[in-house]
Parts: C-alpha cells; sequence; structure tokens
C-alpha cells in the first residue's frame, strides 16, 4: 500500500513533467526504439507485406550470404582504406590547426580566422559535392582549367577509379578540420598557464614547449577521438559517398553504407542489407570496447 | 608572466603558426570566390576557364534563369517551411526533453537519461528506419520530414545541463506563489535561457536547411522537395526542369555551369548570412557535437 502511495504522490507532484515529456518518449519509441527493434530483420526473409512477425526465420543465413558476397572483399576494402587514410591524412590537422590558433596573439585577426575554418562544417553536402564535380569536370572545370593552361590534358576525374579516395578524403577535409579542431582547442585552453611559465623559466623554447607540455595535455583527447573513429572504422557515411560516386568508379567507391542503400532501399533487399549495418555496428562494438579495455590499462583514458 | 626575449625559434615557430592559418584560410574561401565570380561570369567565360578570381564579362544572366525557374521558388518555400516549423518543434520538444531531467526530484531523472543517451550510441540502421516511416504512413509526407529528425539527443543534454545550472531558489519562489511546471519553465527559466536556445534553434535550422538524404528517400512528389534535393537532382543528376529548360537560349542543350553556381549560391546564401551570428556559439555546440560522429 505504501508503494502504491509514493508512486500517486509522484504522480501527483510531478504531474507536469510527465505531461511535459511524454511527447517525447513517444517521439524517442516511435523514431529510434521501433527501428532498433527493426534490426532482427537481419536474421528473416524480411517481407514488407507479412511484417517482422508474418515473415520466415533465417537464422545466420543473410550473414553467410554477407561473406559469400563476391563484393565483400571489395567493400571492406574500400571501407577500410577510406577511413585509415582518412585518419592518417586528417587526424592530426585538426591538432595542428589548433596548436596554432593557440599561438596568435592578434584577437581580430585569430576570430576572422577561426570563422573562416569553421564554415566549411556548415555547407550542406549536396553543395559540397556539387562544387566538387564542377571543379574537376573536363568541361570548363577549375582543375582542368588549371591544367590545360599548364599545357596537361583534361582528365576525367571522378569516371578514373584511382582518383576517387584522394578526392573523397580531401573533401572530407576541407569540411571537417577547422570545426574538428575547437575541441582541441577547448582541451588547449584548460592546461594550466603555470606549466609554460616553468617550461620557460627552465629555458624550454615553444617547440619543446609543444613536445612536453601541449602534446601530452592534449592526450587524453587525441584517445577519446580515435576511439570513436575506430568505432566507426566499417562506417563511411553514404550521404557523401552516393552523392559523388558512379557505376564507372564502384570499384574504389562503393563502400558498405552504399551498398546497404542501394541493395536495401533501391533493391528491396532488405534483410540482406540490414545483416551488413549489423555486420559493421558488431565490428565497431568490438573494436571499441577493445581498444578501450587496452587505453585504460595504458593511461586510464576510457570511454565510459 | 613577463614578455620573454624572442629567440630565432621563437619568431621562427609563430611564423610558421600564422603561415598554417593563412593557408587553411585561401583553401577554404577559395572555392566560395571562384564560386561567387564563376556565377555572375558569362557562360563562355567560365566554360573557357578565363575566370579564376573575379568574375570575367560581369551578367546576372544565371541568377535571371535561375529565377524563373519555378520549381526552384517551391523547393525554396519548402525548405523554408520546414526549417522554421521544423526548428520550433524540434526546440519545443527538447526542452520539453531535457527540463524534467534536470529535476533531481523527478523520479524517471535517472531512467530517461539513460533512455535518451542510450540512442546516441546504438541505432537501427538506415533500413529499419525506412521501413519504421512506410509503416507510420509517413512516406511522401510533409508531417514525416518534420517529425523524422525532430530530436537530438546532443542538444537535449545541452538544454538538461543548462537548466541544471540555474539555481533552485527560482522555481522555490515559484511554487510558493502556486506556480506549476509548466508555469515555471515558459515564465521563468526559458527566459533566462534565451541566449542557449538561441545557439541551439540555429544548429537545429542549419541542420534542417542542409539536410538532404531522408527528403531525397521519403519524398517523391515534387511540390513537396526541399531545396538540397532540387539541387541534387540539377546538378548531380543532370535533369533539367521544364521551366529551367525554356529559359535557356536556344541551341543550349545543357544547363551551362554558371547556372549551376548561380544555384548553389542561393541555396548557401542564407547559411552563410546567419553565419557571423552563429559564431559566438560555436564552442559549446561543437564540443557536444563532436561526439556525435
Amino acid at each position: 500500500m505504501k508503494k502504491k502511495s509514493a508512486f500517486f504522490t509522484e504522480m501527483k507532484n510531478n504531474k507536469y513533467l510527465y505531461l511535459m515529456f511524454l511527447p517525447v518518449f513517444v517521439w524517442y519509441v516511435l523514431f529510434a526504439y521501433v527501428p532498433m527493434g527493426g534490426m532482427v530483420i537481419a536474421f528473416q526473409k524480411f517481407d514488407i507485406v507479412k511484417g517482422i512477425l508474418g515473415s520466415k526465420w533465417l537464422g545466420l543465413e543473410n550473414f553467410k550470404a554477407l561473406f559469400r558476397d563476391p563484393y565483400f572483399f571489395r567493400l571492406l576494402k574500400n571501407t577500410l582504406l577510406i577511413n585509415v587514410f582518412g585518419l592518417v591524412f586528417g587526424f592530426p590537422l585538426p591538432i595542428i590547426l589548433a596548436i596554432a590558433f593557440n599561438e596568435i596573439r592578434l584577437k581580430r585577426f585569430k576570430k576572422i580566422t577561426q570563422t573562416i575554418s569553421y564554415l566549411p562544417h556548415f555547407i550542406s553536402s549536396v553543395v559540397v559535392m556539387s562544387m566538387v564535380i564542377h571543379f574537376l569536370s573536363p568541361d570548363g572545370g577549375l582543375v582542368n582549367g588549371i591544367r590545360n593552361m599548364f599545357g596537361l590534358e583534361s582528365i576525367y576525374f571522378l569516371q578514373i577509379p584511382k582518383y576517387f579516395k584522394t578526392i573523397f578524403i580531401s573533401t572530407g577535409i576541407w569540411q571537417g578540420t577547422g570545426f574538428s579542431a575547437i575541441l582541441y582547442m577547448a582541451a588547449l585552453a584548460g592546461i594550466p598557464k603555470e606549466q609554460y611559465e616553468a617550461a620557460t623559466v627552465d629555458g624550454a623554447g615553444k617547440f619543446k614547449q609543444m613536445m612536453y607540455i601541449t602534446l601530452p595535455n592534449l592526450a587524453p583527447t587525441i584517445v577519446i577521438m580515435l576511439l570513436i573513429n575506430l568505432g566507426s572504422i566499417l562506417n563511411v557515411g553514404h550521404e557523401r559517398i552516393i552523392l559523388l560516386y558512379n557505376p564507372a568508379i564502384y570499384e574504389t567507391a562503393d563502400v558498405f553504407n552504399s551498398y546497404v542503400y542501394r541493395e536495401g532501399i533501391m533493391g528491396f533487399r532488405y534483410s540482406y542489407a540490414q545483416a551488413v549495418t549489423l555486420f559493421q555496428n558488431l565490428v565497431g562494438f568490438f573494436l571499441v570496447f577493445s581498444a578501450n579495455k587496452i587505453t585504460r590499462k595504458l593511461d586510464g583514458t576510457t570511454l565510459w | 608572466m613577463k614578455r620573454m626575449r624572442s629567440t630565432f625559434g621563437e619568431v621562427a615557430f609563430v611564423f610558421v603558426c600564422y603561415l598554417i592559418i593563412l593557408i587553411m584560410c585561401v583553401l577554404t574561401l577559395y572555392p566560395f570566390i571562384y564560386l561567387v565570380s564563376a556565377s555572375f561570369s558569362s557562360a563562355t567565360s567560365v566554360m573557357k576557364n578565363e575566370v579564376f578570381l573575379l568574375p570575367k564579362n560581369f551578367t546576372v544572366r544565371a541568377y535571371e534563369v535561375v529565377f524563373q525557374y519555378k520549381g526552384i521558388w517551391v523547393a525554396y518555400l519548402n525548405t523554408i517551411f520546414y526549417t522554421v516549423a521544423g526548428t520550433l518543434l524540434s526546440l519545443a520538444l527538447s526542452v520539453a526533453a531535457a527540463y524534467p531531467m534536470s529535476k533531481k526530484r523527478w523520479a524517471l531523472k535517472k531512467p530517461m537519461g539513460l533512455f535518451i543517451t542510450f540512442t546516441m550510441w546504438f541505432g537501427g540502421g538506415m533500413i529499419p528506419f525506412y521501413l519504421t516511416m512506410k509503416n507510420l504512413n509517413l512516406l511522401d509526407t510533409r508531417l514525416g520530414i518534420l517529425l523524422y529528425p525532430a530530436i537530438s539527443a546532443f542538444y537535449v543534454i545541452i538544454f538538461r545541463t543548462h537548466f541544471e545550472s540555474l539555481p533552485d531558489a527560482l522555481e522555490e519562489s515559484a511554487k510558493i506563489e502556486g506556480a506549476n511546471d509548466f508555469q515555471i519553465l515558459v515564465k521563468i527559466m526559458l527566459p533566462l535561457s534565451k541566449p542557449i536556445i538561441a545557439a541551439i534553434s540555429l544548429y537545429y535550422a542549419i541542420d534542417r536547411w542542409n539536410a538532404y538524404f531522408w527528403e531525397m528517400l521519403l519524398l517523391n512528389d515534387d511540390k513537396k522537395v526541399p531545396v538540397q534535393v532540387l539541387l541534387q537532382r540539377i546538378i548531380i543528376n543532370s535533369q533539367l526542369g521544364q521551366d529551367i529548360a525554356k529559359a535557356l537560349s536556344p541551341g543550349e542543350a545543357t544547363i551551362p555551369n554558371t547556372i549551376k553556381y548561380a544555384a548553389i549560391m542561393i541555396t548557401t546564401l542564407p547559411i552563410i548570412m546567419i553565419y557571423p551570428f552563429l559564431q559566438k556559439y560555436f564552442v559549446s555546440g561543437a564540443l557536444v557535437g563532436s561526439v556525435k560522429e
């Protein structure tokens, strides 16, 4: 009885909080948890007419089919290469940029240049990819125009497989570097001034300070960002890929996510496509979990 | 700290920093400068690659053609509708999610916090989401576009942290005067939250303005598509709208690049215009946003 009255008191006292939260709860159920439950179609031969309850269960058939898929290796290779090269070339840049910004003492210059650096982040993928496509086009594109000035032949960049990864990764770097630097700048702002003062008294120059104070202080942020990136090592956003690729360059441009879009949405192979997504998520989860264990042992940095 | 004597190494280090930043700025801005100049140049100058920095044979013809194209007006109005209505909806729902979660006395504070943050780390993926939209009969509806991205857990958390930082005393005195939670939120808490509301509205609005993938997937009706989807059709798939084809001069088989550049410009201009107002909110939003990736 006592429990029941506690329940009523809670409802009475916080009535408006419950009322307020109700639409939010409904939204999360419909748009987050129902789709989460929909993941089970990866184990089915899902039929859109029969629904999840009426469809036949296949066990792990879809996953077996995935590993036998002739494109599996190509998708794995493209996804991994785009992410690994993206990290190798893209990951250090925001750190370098943040350290550079940290040295700027001219307030106005700093503010203006920082604002410029974030700008590409706020430009839509459609616009960015449209610019890339036109700048690289052989008819009147800027890049080929410059090539022609130097007497070089025009190249149809987006029709030749070997250029795709470079183009895609550079675009990502162009769009994301400034914004990613914010995180490191916040970490830099948190380094106690005394550390630098002490180092200066000891005669350490700027470069030494960077090596022995700045970078070690950034290490936890760097580790966390690497962990997060590791979790999405099998993910390359489909949105930007499908805007930029075309059948002529699937060989180097097709990744798991774009394959899910083509097979699942365009090709109606819902269950198979979902098995691909689930595979990606499981691998990502496993990697983050293991890496988190290792970093926790090494220096105590942890994601959760 | 007194100013240190500058050694050659110190000066060189700072010089390199300035250089890095200047290079970054040039690389960031140049595509935009080219875009503006090319959109105001004659189609042949762009075709012959005579434009590099400033417009060549200045003309506004590309904009005239784009503005004659009815489809783009429809799409533009749709985008404005989705952005304004969507942002208001997102804001209302985010506040409604965050406020109860900021109250220690609320029994569901912890479980609901978990309920929401869990979705930041786990999601069903593209296919179940599409099927859910289909089952809810939200395909090809404006309602579906408004609803599908209505709440972002990251912004809810920013709001919650903000509400937690407001003093409890405010609430207590209002309670004594007989105000309920809803009245306290609307009359006392929200007026104290104007800067954060402004910041999060801007982030939601930009996300809405730029949204493209689900709009492309969910909408079939040309009357409902936003401008990003139209832009993708014109520019990336080179589909000629009836109106735009009519507006071209005879003999022009394809859309000149200048027109495409003009279309990109008018799609992006609103973002660039509200951008300066955004900058003071960058850091708080970005710090949370960066966990998103």
